[in-house]
């Protein structure tokens, strides 16, 4: 796997499987740990990753992560996209609820990962997938 | 592909009248590729073994790979493609073995001025050399596969043992991502440990796991309510500083169960438990 950041250029990964999910955190945290990331924060990455990333398996149907090594200005951030062509999320504040599953999970991945990362941001509608960017900024 | 009678015939005398030029430059073709990680002898060995191969195969009349009279060609390609993948070898690596004897064909016979014959005949042992090489190809890649299933049950076989570390205690160590197909044979094992050393104790260590999502999580505290179902309670341990950040902001409780940083915290816990646990009986 690439260890050499370029900034800018996405990583793409495909998940349409459970190893997909797998491959999406070895590459977030090989970014992660170029980029500079705490050891702290790289764990949270992965762990918010990991959490998204599996979302969009289960309830999206699969779909995609980006990742993108962002500049700040002063400091270095990785940028995730998961995108997916699911039915979206009818209700966002409920999605967005700790212990709220429709999956038979804890609940928290959702919510969870929110807390995880510096900035987060959810575009999704019934019927029209959906997209999430997290933002996890070097400290 | 299948060739004619007549093809099959003349391309077989073209391979046997120049056998010794064919195999010697067949050699240096695939020597060169692999770079010396076999010897000039064993490749010359192989070499001989499929030319003699392919050369009964034509002989047997028109030629098919898939046809009975190719079954020894067939086996031929087949160990050599299995023993190639199971080396290590690369794909290119492997296909050159079977591909070299087209740029030894077209080394030895000399094709300028020739008879439009022997360029048609070349043309057709081009292409039955193709087959050869897809055939080489594909069995390179079902033994490839094979090696990857074998392995990924080997390690989800190796990944989990139960240990018995005290008398009443068994640990278990857990390594690497903890997917639903791990997590269930982890079940399963520490729970009959449970059983076959009468333990109240079990320590699920998760030292060797990289990242603790929500799954994780779920899937330890499901073994964990499994063992209290029947009657022994479980210490997690290995929980290192990032992890215990992560797990607080992920919003995992993990209730009433015990949990340490080290597996050494755990032992002591779960002896001093056992402790209280005599002292309260002998009183």
């Amino acid at each position: 796997m690439t260890t050499d950041v370029g900034l800018g250029e996405p990583q793409v990964v495909t998940i349409a499987a459970d190893e997909d999910v797998v491959r999406v955190r070895q590459l977030v945290r090989t970014v992660a740990v170029a980029a500079k990331l705490s050891l702290v924060d790289q764990t949270k990455l992965v762990t918010a990753a990991s959490e998204l990333a599996r979302n969009t398996l289960v309830y999206g149907g699969g779909g995609g992560a980006e990742v993108t090594v962002v500049d700040g200005g002063r400091r270095r951030g990785i940028r995730i996209v998961f995108s997916d062509d699911g039915p979206g999320i009818a209700d966002l504040d409920l999605a967005l609820t700790d212990g709220y599953t429709t999956g038979g999970g804890l609940g928290l991945g959702l919510s969870g990962a929110r807390r995880l990362v510096d900035e987060f941001d959810i575009d999704t509608a019934a019927g029209q997938g959906t997209r999430i960017t997290v933002t996890k900024w070097a400290r | 592909m299948g060739l004619t009678a007549e093809e099959s015939g003349r391309i077989a005398a073209l391979l046997d009248t120049h056998a010794d030029k064919l195999t010697a430059s067949w050699t240096d073709t695939i020597a060169v590729s692999l770079r010396g990680r076999l010897t000039r002898a064993e490749l010359l060995k192989q070499v001989q073994d499929l030319h003699r191969a392919t050369l009964d195969a034509l002989r047997s009349g028109d030629f098919d790979l898939a046809a009975a009279g190719s079954g020894a060609l067939r086996a031929a390609l087949v160990d050599l493609s299995r023993s190639r993948a199971r080396q290590g070898f690369s794909a290119s690596e492997t296909a050159i073995t079977v591909f070299g004897l087209k740029k030894a064909l077209f080394d030895v016979v000399d094709t300028r001025g020739a008879d439009p014959q022997v360029l048609a005949d070349l043309i057709a042992a081009g292409l039955m050399i193709d087959d050869l090489g897809l055939f080489t190809f594909e069995t390179y890649a079902k033994t490839r596969e094979e090696l990857i299933a074998d392995q990924a049950e080997q390690l989800l076989e190796l990944a989990t043992p139960v240990v018995k570390l005290w008398e009443g205690v068994v640990a278990i160590p857990l390594v690497g991502t903890l997917d639903s197909a791990r997590a269930q044979v982890v079940m399963e094992r520490l729970l009959e440990t449970l059983v076959e050393t009468s333990s109240p104790y079990a320590i699920i260590d998760i030292t060797g796991v990289p990242a603790v999502d929500t799954q994780v999580a779920q899937h330890i505290l499901k073994t964990v309510v499994a063992a209290r179902l029947m009657g022994a309670e479980c210490i997690i341990s290995g929980i290192r500083p990032q992890i215990a950040q992560t797990i607080v902001a992920l919003g995992i409780e993990f209730g009433d169960i015990a949990t340490k940083a080290t597996l050494a915290d755990a032992l002591r816990h779960a002896l001093r438990m056992i402790e209280a646990s005599r002292k309260g009986r002998s009183n």
